[in-house]
């Protein structure tokens, strides 16, 4: 290969790394077809391969790999239509769409939106919506979003399929939504991008406790969907995952066990993502009514503001958290509302909250529960109560740095 | 990555259904994998009847005429694919004409530990 041709694969690979998301996204809308399109976007890239290093780059990458796309797609049925006549219609259709002119000025940006609420669409499964978001909006491969999950790559792939199949078959319209349906769209698009943050925050389970790409891809999509459709619950779901995602650096010891918010060093707090995050509270405060995230957009604000531990407003968490669990009401969340309560009324209040949820039943088989009553008994005293609470959540943890900190915490309360 | 789509099918009906495609079909496939810049290698295989079995014990080579195995559905060729993704093979494994009366069986090629 000689220096030139080395020069435009290079490019080619770079405008791939940066373009090929946004492009797909467009072919998908043109062509109608999720397979299509991928096959498009290749054979896009490699019609790149070819053309550039002879007639140079195009002044506009972009629309130059969509309509090469269109037309090797075009070209590719019309050559299988000559053994299956069933795609001659297909072909012939494609056609003439890509003669009409409003094919000449697509809204490439709002193609990336459309294709996150297909992607999010609720008839597929709430699994299946994360993978093929992970998978068609962020570009993640099939075997990188199976061992974030820790699935086998063949399962993974097959659901995949099947919630292409299932777009397919429902006829799932591939546009952003009605004003009118837009909410509660909207609401299952923001649950996929948090459940990605928060895999990739909280890993559910396996040796790592953070599996930062994930968080990184939902941090990506947030600011994504915040541009394109600056909505409140949007901005509040953006600035919840920076201000959460800003502790990173603070939330795991150098023995690699978890340290509880109260005892980090919140030198290591990323200013960075906190000075981007706050002004987005604000602004989803301002913009209406709050919904949840923006709520615990707030909550983690009141964090984030506060120079030390001791300095938290605690009193204005509690009152955050009694909006939120009246509008949201939920188990874990009536938890932290117990917990901020006894960080401003002391541990015998909290704890009485923590012990009526338990009873109530619905948090049984939750170890946070368990292992913030150990902690609450622990510090009234009750040593042996502490020592059967860890004890519970250390056989409900499945993640291992959470069980060597449990683990660390029933050895302490022996020793003290 | 690269994988191999291994191609089964029932080689007494593999050409015979209504479904079955004509090499002119699997030609033309192969071709747009290959114009896709996917293509590794891909062979069509004669029936197993001329297939021949080889093993070596305490150096000695024994040979057995047939398969290795006798099953329903018979390896009848392949394609060696290079793919972003499981996903990405899977559509390009799919789309082979053989796969209408047949199954394809993607495998991710092992890189070997060096």
């Amino acid at each position: 290969m000689d220096e030139k041709q080395a020069a435009a694969h290079a490019m080619v690979d770079r405008v791939f790394r940066t373009e090929a998301r946004r492009v797909k996204a467009t072919l998908i809308r043109l062509l109608g077809d999720f397979d299509l399109a991928e096959e498009a976007l290749q054979d896009a890239f490699v019609a790149a391969l070819h053309d550039w290093p002879r007639q140079g780059v195009p002044d506009k990458p972009r629309p130059w790999l969509v309509s090469a796309g269109r037309f090797k797609a075009i070209d590719k049925l019309r050559r299988r239509a000559r053994f299956d006549a069933s795609l001659e219609e297909l072909a012939w259709r494609m056609e003439q769409d890509a003669e009409a002119p409003e094919a000449v000025a697509p809204e490439l940006e709002d193609d990336r939106l459309r294709l996150v609420f297909t992607c999010c669409h609720p008839v597929l499964p709430a699994d299946a919506q994360v993978a093929l978001t992970l998978r068609e909006v962020c570009g993640l491969t099939t075997e990188a979003i199976a061992s974030a999950y820790l699935t086998a790559v063949p399962a993974l792939a097959q659901r995949i399929v099947r919630a292409k199949n299932r777009i397919r078959e429902t006829r799932i319209p591939y546009t952003v939504p009605e004003r009118h349906e837009l909410p509660a769209r909207l609401e299952s698009v923001l649950r996929v991008v948090y459940l990605v943050f928060n895999e990739g925050y909280f890993a559910s389970s396996g040796d790592s406790l953070l599996r930062a790409d994930l968080s990184a891809e939902a941090i990506r999509l947030g600011r994504l969907l915040g541009e394109l459709l600056p909505a409140p619950e949007v901005l509040g779901l953006l600035a919840l995952m920076l201000l959460v995602e800003s502790r990173r650096p603070a939330r795991i010891g150098t023995d690699g066990q978890p340290v509880l918010l109260e005892e980090q060093d919140r030198r290591l707090w990323d200013a960075g993502l906190i000075a981007e995050g706050l002004p987005l509270v604000e602004a989803a405060l301002r913009a209406g009514p709050a919904g949840p995230y923006a709520l615990q957009a707030a909550i983690a604000a009141v964090h984030a503001e506060a120079p030390d531990a001791g300095a938290t407003d605690w009193a204005q968490i509690v009152g955050l958290y009694d909006v939120l669990l009246q509008m949201a009401p939920s188990p874990v969340v009536a938890l932290n509302r117990a917990v901020a309560v006894a960080m401003r009324d002391g541990p015998a209040t909290g704890l009485a909250l923590v012990d009526g949820l338990l009873a109530a039943g619905e948090l049984a088989d939750y170890g946070l529960a368990h292992s913030a009553r150990a902690d609450l008994c622990r510090r009234l005293g009750r040593r042996d109560e502490a020592r059967a609470a860890y004890a519970r959540a250390l056989a409900l943890s499945r993640q291992e740095p959470e069980r060597r900190f449990l683990a660390a915490r029933l050895a302490a309360l022996d020793l003290s | 990555m690269k994988y191999l789509c291994l191609v089964y099918s029932d080689e007494k009906l593999l050409h015979s259904l209504p479904d079955s495609p004509e090499d002119a079909e699997c030609q033309a496939y192969a071709d747009s994998v290959a114009e896709s810049g996917r293509m590794l290698a891909a062979e069509a295989l004669q029936p197993v009847a001329s297939a021949a079995t080889v093993r070596m014990r305490g150096g000695r080579m024994s040979v057995v005429d047939g398969p290795f195995a006798e099953t329903k559905e018979q390896l009848a060729g392949f394609y060696l694919i290079e793919a972003r993704d499981m996903n990405e093979a899977l559509q390009v494994a799919g789309n082979i004409p053989a796969a209408r009366v047949g199954s394809v069986e993607v495998r991710p090629v092992r890189s070997l530990q060096l």
